[in-house]
């Protein structure tokens, strides 16, 4: 371990006081905190030459940004337990047989949420809940269900809290995916997130006709193209934090991203962008990657010891990492304006076109870049359009239109998308705030994830523009709770400052209204 | 190849039928609904020019061909403020275009596969049943459902053709009575009450649809005598009931109350009780 210098010591001891003290955080944020302030004096990795200037600055120069991942990675960023094996065989670790009825496999799965870490100490993924839950949901009366299904997703959202934890249904109907839904539309929850998995000939319309409701009500469930990630990661895929595609019994050793838009400001011309700034970055990014997941799985003795692992609820072989970007339009306006050019992200062929080109250099440099604990997924990092955290500026995530900038029809925001979905296994998505008081008809709504599907596109959401919870960029947020926060009250969920942050910086409440 | 008189297209529309629809808008009607509130539609341009001079932006000018006057529109300058339409004297505009069924279809096939299928409206669309009819077969080989939105005046019996590539039509029931009808639109009703049993019959009426205007006719009698007159129906047809609100109607008729939203709840729970089951207020 290398030394540090005593004012850094010093400096992050006046920032744990300042912790301590906080009037808005609960004692669990101030835990978590805490121990990243912690960490952040730990020195173990083996770093790239040159990453401190790319990661170390300010946010409008960084290059490169490591979304507080911390100096000694203790655990994989996302861990995706194989919740059914946990259903069929119980734990050891955790002293549980395999639940026999209905109230046991949500008492066991409850349990098991509190064991799942993941970078924000919840589990990012609470599983296949209809999957998981269908071959108990008959052991009692359907009224009986809906009530434990009821107190379930109360406890979820109580003690899981943040909004970064995904459950996934379908994407073939189901009783219990049914009851889930009517739910989640009566609570109208931002914990946990939650995405329908369909497919044309899978999935009904009757059932991806409530869950379309249900969105309208609660901000979810997303909708993600079962077949586009199938192709991709294999059946055993799951959708989990944001919307990022990840094996089950595997996860995501660590996400670093791309803030494009400072690497175009770099740059002194187009020519240079793409031939020496873009390059050096995402070498640098990519071995500064490799230097956290040798640490993961050489060093810090997670694979070995945690009981997810010894058990088999995850395996290493089943992890890889995610390769993310932001600031896709940004990067290629400022490109343009060096260029001497005129057109815009998203409203001209030529702007979009330079997008385009950039994702296949990203993409080729993905292809040859090789990390040897990734071989699940060919031995490369997957990439993913990263939804932006609070602290941005002016950079907005993944390859989204900047919010104030959609196009005027829906249907020319959606071709848009259809541009650059397919380059993101590990996720990317598309946000739609519905006037609902004009559109009284979900199956207008269900014509455009069918053909959005058809033309490529990934994960769509939608949410009522008057909605209390909204979807901010990949998780989701009461609005009443954001208030609560903004006025100076501690709040349950981690995830209210985030939105907080994000509403105050990022216009989120300022996106287009279909 | 015939071109018509198109008012605009709307690429994705949730209120014009079943899931996502293109809709388009042909230009003229025989109707003079009082409310109607897109009153610009009634009616082809006739040249005057009034509208020119008014145009802020200058997307409108004069030109002579043949010895008639044209009023020209040029889209790219325009910036939909209205200010034309609102000048009219004729219940007209001078931005639609002329278009085949060939050219419609066109634009319609920009949206695949967003949309489930097309809805022609007005206006009133089927003073025009030879554009209907091409668009609708060119839809129909594209697999898009097809769907008319309609006053009732067009004899749809007499036109086996159109049906035959028509998916559902929408139909407007103005007023019950002669008398309620000629005081809403000054016209009578007769061919609009046959159609409405003759669609229903063929399966092909998807919904009726009623303006509540209080003070200007029963809409009570209206709804309640269509109900009745569609009772064997009742359970495959939608009825729409629309409260009357005054944008976008001529200043001379938007004097006329708003009705309460228990009023509208109060017909649809009648409609309920005679065995209608797809009510929507809006």
């Amino acid at each position: 371990m290398r030394p540090i210098t005593m004012e850094r010591v010093e400096q992050t001891r006046a920032e744990i006081l300042e912790t301590i003290k906080s009037p808005t955080l609960t004692h669990e944020q101030k835990v978590a905190v805490m121990a990243k302030e912690a960490d952040s004096l730990l020195e173990v990795l083996d770093l790239p030459e040159g990453l401190d200037e790319l990661l170390n600055e300010s946010i409008d120069t960084k290059c490169i940004c490591d979304l507080n991942e911390g100096h000694a990675p203790v655990r994989p960023r996302y861990i995706i337990p194989d919740y059914a094996k946990f259903m069929r065989e119980g734990s050891k670790f955790l002293q549980l047989d395999p639940p026999k009825d209905l109230f046991e496999a949500l008492n066991s799965l409850l349990i098991f949420y509190k064991h799942v870490p993941s970078v924000t100490n919840f589990p990012v993924y609470v599983g296949a809940l209809d999957e998981l839950l269908e071959p108990f949901i008959n052991d009692v009366d359907e009224e009986t269900a809906k009530k434990l299904l009821r107190l379930f997703m109360i406890h979820v959202d109580r003690t899981v809290l943040d909004s970064f934890s995904h459950a996934n249904i379908g994407p073939k109907p189901t009783k219990a995916g049914r009851l889930l839904l009517e739910v989640e539309a009566e609570l109208e929850h931002a914990v946990p997130n939650i995405t329908m998995k369909y497919d044309p000939e899978l999935s009904d319309d009757d059932f991806t006709l409530q869950a379309i409701k249900t969105s309208l009500r609660s901000a979810k469930p997303s909708f993600a193209n079962h077949r586009m990630f199938v192709s991709e990661l294999g059946e055993d895929y799951v959708i989990a934090s944001c919307y990022n595609g990840l094996k089950l019994g595997g996860g995501s050793y660590t996400l670093c991203r791309l803030i494009l838009s400072n690497i175009a400001k770099r740059a002194e011309s187009l020519k240079d962008f793409r031939e020496k700034q873009l390059p050096y970055v995402m070498d640098i990014m990519a071995r500064y990657m490799d230097a956290r997941i040798k640490f993961e799985v050489e060093e810090s003795g997670f694979f070995q010891n945690n009981f997810l692992a010894k058990e088999g609820f995850i395996s290493q072989d089943k992890f890889t990492a995610m390769f993310g970007m932001v600031g896709l339009a940004e990067c290629v306006n400022i490109l343009m304006e060096k260029e001497g050019k005129e057109g815009r992200y998203g409203h001209s062929k030529e702007a979009d076109d330079l997008g385009v080109a950039i994702m296949e250099q990203i993409h080729a440099f993905n292809e040859q870049h090789v990390n040897p604990y990734c071989s699940v997924t060919g031995g490369h990092f997957l990439l993913h359009a990263q939804v932006g955290i609070s602290d941005d500026r002016d950079v907005s995530p993944g390859t989204r239109i900047p919010i104030g900038e959609e196009p005027e029809e829906l249907l020319d925001h959606l071709k848009h998308c259809s541009l650059f979905h397919k380059y993101f296994p590990s996720g990317t998505g598309d946000i739609f705030p519905i006037d609902t008081t004009v559109h009284k008809n979900p199956e207008f709504l269900l014509d455009i994830i069918k053909g959005s599907f058809q033309d490529n596109l990934r994960y769509i959401s939608f949410y009522a523009s008057d909605s209390d919870v909204i979807r901010i960029t990949g998780y989701l947020v009461k609005r009443s709770e954001i208030e609560k926060l903004r006025s100076g009250v501690a709040v349950l969920q981690d995830t209210t400052e985030l939105g907080l942050g994000a509403t105050n910086n990022c216009r989120i409440e300022e996106r287009k209204v279909r | 190849m015939t071109k018509y008189p198109v008012n605009k297209i709307i690429l994705f529309s949730s209120v014009d039928g079943p899931g996502n629809r293109t809709v388009i808008f042909l230009q003229g009607c025989n109707f003079d609904c009082k409310y109607c509130h897109n009153p610009e539609t009634r009616s082809l341009c006739t040249g005057c020019g009034l509208c020119v001079p008014k145009c802020p932006v200058g997307a409108l000018k004069k030109e002579e061909k043949d010895g008639i006057t044209h009023v020209i529109f040029s889209p790219e300058k325009c910036v939909g403020c209205d200010t034309c339409i609102h000048t009219c004297p004729h219940d007209a505009s001078p931005r639609i275009r002329y278009m085949t069924a060939a050219e419609a279809f066109e634009v319609i096939k920009k949206q695949m596969p967003y949309i489930r299928g097309v809805t022609v409206s007005g206006g009133e669309c089927t003073l025009y049943p030879a554009f209907i009819r091409e668009l609708f077969s060119l839809c129909k080989e594209a697999s898009l459902s097809t769907f008319i939105d309609s006053n009732g005046t067009y004899d749809f019996a007499s036109d086996p053709e159109l049906m035959e590539v028509t998916d559902g039509v929408m139909l407007d029931i103005k007023a019950f009575s002669e008398k309620d009808h000629l005081a809403v639109t000054a016209c009578d009703n007769k061919k609009v009450l046959e159609n409405a049993l003759f669609l229903a019959k063929r399966g092909k009426l998807f919904e009726v649809r009623t303006v509540v205007v209080p003070t200007l006719y029963d809409a009570e009698e209206t709804i309640l005598e269509t109900g009745k007159l569609l009772k064997d129906h009742a359970g495959e047809v939608r009825y729409k009931i629309i409260a009357y609100r005054p944008m976008g109607v001529r200043e001379a008729y938007s004097h006329y109350p708003v009705p309460e939203q228990a009023v509208l709840q109060g017909y649809a729970e009648s409609l309920r009780k005679m065995g209608w089951r797809d009510i929507v207020i809006i």
